[in-house]
Protein backbone atom coordinates (compact mmCIF):
# COMPACT_ATOMS: atom_id res chain seq x y z
CA UNK A 1 0.00 0.00 0.00
CA UNK A 2 2.75 2.63 0.87
CA UNK A 3 4.36 1.48 -2.16
CA UNK A 4 2.18 2.53 -4.07
CA UNK A 5 1.27 5.58 -2.79
CA UNK A 6 4.98 6.76 -3.04
CA UNK A 7 5.05 5.37 -6.67
CA UNK A 8 1.33 7.27 -7.45
CA UNK A 9 3.62 10.62 -6.01
CA UNK A 10 6.91 10.18 -7.85
CA UNK A 11 4.69 9.44 -10.87
CA UNK A 12 2.75 12.69 -10.55
CA UNK A 13 5.79 14.71 -10.37
CA UNK A 14 7.71 12.50 -13.47
CA UNK A 15 4.41 13.79 -15.10
CA UNK A 16 4.45 17.53 -14.33
CA UNK A 17 8.28 17.63 -14.94
CA UNK A 18 7.86 16.10 -18.55
CA UNK A 19 4.90 18.64 -18.85
CA UNK A 20 6.49 21.56 -17.42
CA UNK A 21 9.75 21.13 -19.69
CA UNK A 22 7.74 20.06 -22.88
CA UNK A 23 8.97 16.73 -23.58
CA UNK A 24 5.66 15.69 -24.21
CA UNK A 25 5.85 17.70 -27.54
CA UNK A 26 7.09 15.34 -29.78
CA UNK A 27 8.38 18.45 -31.99
CA UNK A 28 9.80 20.31 -29.04
CA UNK A 29 11.88 16.52 -29.06
CA UNK A 30 12.37 16.38 -33.12
CA UNK A 31 13.45 20.06 -32.39
CA UNK A 32 16.71 18.89 -30.37
CA UNK A 33 17.32 15.83 -32.91
CA UNK A 34 17.27 17.88 -35.79
CA UNK A 35 20.66 19.23 -35.62
CA UNK A 36 20.82 20.46 -39.34
CA UNK A 37 17.52 22.53 -38.67
CA UNK A 38 16.20 25.41 -36.36
CA UNK A 39 18.29 23.62 -33.22
CA UNK A 40 16.21 23.83 -30.02
CA UNK A 41 18.53 22.79 -27.24
CA UNK A 42 16.53 22.35 -24.44
CA UNK A 43 16.02 18.10 -24.15
CA UNK A 44 19.66 19.26 -22.90
CA UNK A 45 18.60 21.29 -19.93
CA UNK A 46 15.85 18.53 -19.47
CA UNK A 47 18.57 16.28 -19.32
CA UNK A 48 20.87 18.64 -17.15
CA UNK A 49 18.45 18.85 -14.55
CA UNK A 50 17.48 15.36 -14.05
CA UNK A 51 20.92 13.97 -13.43
CA UNK A 52 21.95 16.74 -11.45
CA UNK A 53 19.73 16.01 -9.27
CA UNK A 54 19.67 12.79 -9.28
CA UNK A 55 23.30 12.22 -9.16
CA UNK A 56 22.87 14.99 -5.82
CA UNK A 57 20.11 13.05 -4.19
CA UNK A 58 21.20 9.64 -5.06
CA UNK A 59 24.86 10.08 -3.19
CA UNK A 60 23.04 10.22 -0.02
CA UNK A 61 20.05 8.07 -0.78
CA UNK A 62 22.44 5.28 -1.68
CA UNK A 63 24.07 5.56 1.81
CA UNK A 64 21.39 3.66 3.56
CA UNK A 65 21.20 0.01 4.05
CA UNK A 66 17.58 0.35 2.61
CA UNK A 67 14.88 2.73 1.17
CA UNK A 68 11.63 3.35 3.23
CA UNK A 69 9.06 1.11 2.34
CA UNK A 70 11.01 -2.07 0.89
CA UNK A 71 13.88 -4.45 2.39
CA UNK A 72 16.39 -3.55 -0.40
CA UNK A 73 17.54 -1.48 -2.79
CA UNK A 74 16.60 -3.23 -6.68
CA UNK A 75 19.33 -1.61 -8.97
CA UNK A 76 20.76 -3.26 -11.73
CA UNK A 77 24.65 -4.85 -11.14
CA UNK A 78 27.71 -2.01 -11.66
CA UNK A 79 29.66 -4.28 -13.64
CA UNK A 80 27.12 -5.94 -16.70
CA UNK A 81 29.19 -6.15 -19.43
CA UNK A 82 28.03 -4.16 -23.09
CA UNK A 83 26.63 -6.71 -25.15
CA UNK A 84 24.68 -7.08 -28.33
CA UNK A 85 21.06 -7.08 -27.33
CA UNK A 86 21.82 -3.28 -25.57
CA UNK A 87 23.25 -2.08 -28.58
CA UNK A 88 20.88 -3.35 -30.69
CA UNK A 89 17.78 -2.65 -28.50
CA UNK A 90 19.14 1.08 -27.96
CA UNK A 91 19.36 1.33 -32.05
CA UNK A 92 15.62 -0.01 -32.58
CA UNK A 93 14.48 2.17 -29.53
CA UNK A 94 16.50 5.65 -31.59
CA UNK A 95 15.59 5.00 -35.41
CA UNK A 96 11.42 4.45 -33.71
CA UNK A 97 12.27 7.32 -31.31
CA UNK A 98 13.46 9.92 -34.06
CA UNK A 99 10.65 8.29 -36.48
CA UNK A 100 7.72 10.44 -34.09
CA UNK A 101 9.61 11.75 -31.19
CA UNK A 102 7.68 9.87 -28.53
CA UNK A 103 9.40 7.68 -25.98
CA UNK A 104 7.45 6.17 -23.30
CA UNK A 105 7.40 8.40 -20.64
CA UNK A 106 6.60 11.50 -22.47
CA UNK A 107 3.90 9.91 -25.09
CA UNK A 108 2.25 8.96 -21.29
CA UNK A 109 2.11 12.30 -20.72
CA UNK A 110 0.81 13.57 -23.83
CA UNK A 111 -2.73 11.92 -23.33
CA UNK A 112 -3.72 15.50 -21.88
CA UNK A 113 -3.25 17.29 -25.46
CA UNK A 114 -6.82 15.26 -26.42
CA UNK A 115 -4.94 14.13 -29.51
CA UNK A 116 -4.90 10.13 -31.30
CA UNK A 117 -1.72 10.34 -32.10
CA UNK A 118 -0.78 9.43 -28.35
CA UNK A 119 -3.08 6.68 -27.51
CA UNK A 120 -1.96 4.82 -31.03
CA UNK A 121 1.51 5.28 -30.28
CA UNK A 122 0.86 3.93 -27.25
CA UNK A 123 -0.94 0.68 -28.33
CA UNK A 124 1.84 0.01 -30.85
CA UNK A 125 4.32 0.45 -28.29
CA UNK A 126 2.55 -2.13 -26.39
CA UNK A 127 2.55 -4.34 -29.35
CA UNK A 128 6.14 -3.88 -29.96
CA UNK A 129 6.91 -5.46 -26.51
CA UNK A 130 4.44 -8.58 -27.07
CA UNK A 131 6.27 -8.83 -30.35
CA UNK A 132 9.46 -8.92 -28.58
CA UNK A 133 8.44 -11.34 -25.68
CA UNK A 134 7.40 -13.38 -28.29
CA UNK A 135 10.50 -13.07 -30.39
CA UNK A 136 12.91 -13.70 -26.98
CA UNK A 137 10.67 -16.64 -25.84
CA UNK A 138 10.90 -18.57 -29.73
CA UNK A 139 14.95 -18.06 -29.26
CA UNK B 1 16.56 29.18 -31.50
CA UNK B 2 13.50 30.39 -31.69
CA UNK B 3 11.43 28.04 -29.55
CA UNK B 4 14.32 27.58 -26.61
CA UNK B 5 12.87 26.98 -23.12
CA UNK B 6 16.10 26.63 -21.08
CA UNK B 7 14.08 27.82 -17.72
CA UNK B 8 11.61 25.37 -17.84
CA UNK B 9 12.82 22.76 -19.45
CA UNK B 10 15.85 22.93 -16.16
CA UNK B 11 12.88 23.39 -13.99
CA UNK B 12 11.23 20.28 -15.62
CA UNK B 13 14.37 18.12 -15.82
CA UNK B 14 14.73 18.90 -12.10
CA UNK B 15 10.90 17.87 -11.63
CA UNK B 16 12.20 14.44 -13.15
CA UNK B 17 15.09 13.90 -11.07
CA UNK B 18 13.24 14.89 -8.16
CA UNK B 19 10.89 11.79 -8.99
CA UNK B 20 13.58 9.41 -9.66
CA UNK B 21 15.55 10.41 -6.64
CA UNK B 22 12.20 9.78 -4.28
CA UNK B 23 11.19 6.77 -6.14
CA UNK B 24 14.99 5.08 -5.17
CA UNK B 25 14.18 6.50 -1.79
CA UNK B 26 11.25 5.26 -0.75
CA UNK B 27 10.64 1.84 -2.96
CA UNK B 28 14.39 1.46 -3.52
CA UNK B 29 13.17 1.25 -7.64
CA UNK B 30 14.79 2.86 -10.65
CA UNK B 31 12.27 5.14 -12.63
CA UNK B 32 12.96 3.54 -16.14
CA UNK B 33 8.97 4.26 -18.07
CA UNK B 34 9.69 1.39 -20.27
CA UNK B 35 10.07 -1.34 -17.73
CA UNK B 36 7.12 -0.33 -16.03
CA UNK B 37 4.88 -0.74 -19.12
CA UNK B 38 5.97 -4.19 -19.66
CA UNK B 39 5.78 -4.78 -15.80
CA UNK B 40 2.31 -3.78 -15.56
CA UNK B 41 1.99 -5.54 -19.07
CA UNK B 42 3.09 -8.73 -17.61
CA UNK B 43 1.81 -9.16 -14.38
CA UNK B 44 -0.12 -11.73 -12.72
CA UNK B 45 -3.83 -10.65 -12.12
CA UNK B 46 -4.91 -9.34 -9.15
CA UNK B 47 -1.51 -7.93 -7.92
CA UNK B 48 -1.07 -4.69 -6.90
CA UNK B 49 1.21 -2.97 -8.61
CA UNK B 50 3.24 0.56 -7.52
CA UNK B 51 4.24 0.52 -11.62
CA UNK B 52 0.25 0.76 -12.55
CA UNK B 53 0.21 3.76 -9.76
CA UNK B 54 3.59 5.48 -11.15
CA UNK B 55 2.11 5.33 -14.77
CA UNK B 56 -1.20 5.78 -13.70
CA UNK B 57 -0.12 9.30 -11.69
CA UNK B 58 2.44 10.48 -14.40
CA UNK B 59 -0.62 10.52 -16.75
CA UNK B 60 -2.87 12.26 -14.25
CA UNK B 61 -0.63 15.06 -13.86
CA UNK B 62 -0.60 15.48 -17.26
CA UNK B 63 -4.33 15.89 -18.22
CA UNK B 64 -4.41 17.92 -14.87
CA UNK B 65 -2.18 20.63 -15.87
CA UNK B 66 -3.76 20.81 -19.72
CA UNK B 67 -7.28 21.69 -17.56
CA UNK B 68 -5.85 23.90 -14.98
CA UNK B 69 -3.15 26.06 -17.17
CA UNK B 70 -4.81 27.27 -20.19
CA UNK B 71 -3.20 27.11 -24.11
CA UNK B 72 -0.32 24.53 -22.99
CA UNK B 73 -1.65 21.63 -24.97
CA UNK B 74 0.97 21.41 -27.90
CA UNK B 75 -0.32 21.26 -31.78
CA UNK B 76 1.20 18.16 -33.71
CA UNK B 77 -0.06 15.81 -36.34
CA UNK B 78 1.61 12.66 -37.24
CA UNK B 79 0.39 10.29 -39.87
CA UNK B 80 -1.12 6.75 -38.74
CA UNK B 81 1.44 4.79 -40.60
CA UNK B 82 4.46 6.69 -38.91
CA UNK B 83 3.27 6.48 -35.45
CA UNK B 84 2.36 2.53 -35.88
CA UNK B 85 5.68 1.74 -37.14
CA UNK B 86 7.46 4.04 -34.90
CA UNK B 87 5.75 2.68 -31.60
CA UNK B 88 6.24 -0.70 -32.71
CA UNK B 89 10.41 0.07 -33.06
CA UNK B 90 10.37 1.86 -29.42
CA UNK B 91 8.60 -1.22 -27.61
CA UNK B 92 10.66 -3.51 -29.04
CA UNK B 93 13.75 -1.78 -29.03
CA UNK B 94 13.32 -0.88 -25.07
CA UNK B 95 12.52 -4.66 -24.22
CA UNK B 96 15.68 -5.86 -26.53
CA UNK B 97 17.87 -2.72 -24.76
CA UNK B 98 16.76 -2.79 -21.43
CA UNK B 99 15.33 0.40 -21.10
CA UNK B 100 14.42 4.05 -22.76
CA UNK B 101 15.20 7.48 -22.00
CA UNK B 102 14.18 7.91 -18.73
CA UNK B 103 16.48 3.87 -17.19
CA UNK B 104 19.11 4.69 -19.78
CA UNK B 105 19.46 8.46 -19.85
CA UNK B 106 19.01 9.55 -16.55
CA UNK B 107 18.56 6.66 -14.15
CA UNK B 108 21.21 4.62 -15.14
CA UNK B 109 23.58 7.45 -16.42
CA UNK B 110 23.31 9.45 -12.87
CA UNK B 111 24.30 6.20 -11.80
CA UNK B 112 27.47 6.66 -14.40
CA UNK B 113 26.56 2.64 -15.82
CA UNK B 114 28.51 2.26 -18.62
CA UNK B 115 25.82 0.28 -20.38
CA UNK B 116 23.49 3.22 -19.93
CA UNK B 117 26.09 5.35 -21.52
CA UNK B 118 26.81 2.73 -24.45
CA UNK B 119 22.89 2.84 -24.74
CA UNK B 120 22.19 6.70 -24.62
CA UNK B 121 24.91 7.61 -26.94
CA UNK B 122 23.67 4.85 -29.57
CA UNK B 123 19.67 5.36 -29.31
CA UNK B 124 20.41 9.45 -29.66
CA UNK B 125 22.66 8.76 -32.60
CA UNK B 126 19.91 6.42 -34.52
CA UNK B 127 17.42 9.23 -33.31
CA UNK B 128 19.46 12.36 -34.97
CA UNK B 129 20.55 10.07 -37.99
CA UNK B 130 16.92 9.24 -38.33
CA UNK B 131 15.95 12.38 -38.47
CA UNK B 132 18.06 13.75 -40.72
CA UNK B 133 17.39 11.49 -42.99
CA UNK B 134 13.52 11.84 -42.84
CA UNK B 135 14.09 15.37 -43.09
CA UNK B 136 17.11 16.58 -44.62
CA UNK B 137 17.42 13.55 -47.39
CA UNK B 138 13.96 12.24 -47.41
CA UNK B 139 12.41 15.23 -47.22
CA UNK B 140 9.42 14.01 -45.19
CA UNK B 141 8.19 16.73 -42.43
CA UNK B 142 6.25 14.87 -39.57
Amino acid sequence: MTKNIAGLFCGILFGLGLTISQMNNPDKVLAFLDVRGEWDASLAFVMAGALITLATLQHFILKRQKPLCDAEFHLPKPNNPIDKRLILGAMIFGIGWGLVGFCPGAVLAAFGDGKIEPFLFTLALGAGMMLFDWFDKAK
Amino acid sequence: MQNFTPYSAFFGGSLIGLSAALLLYLNGRVAGISGMIAGVMNAQKNTQDWRLFFLGGLILSAVLFNLIVPHTQAVYSRSFLLLIISGILVGFGTRLGNGCTSGHAVCGMARLSIRSIAATITFMGMAILTVFITRHLLGISQ
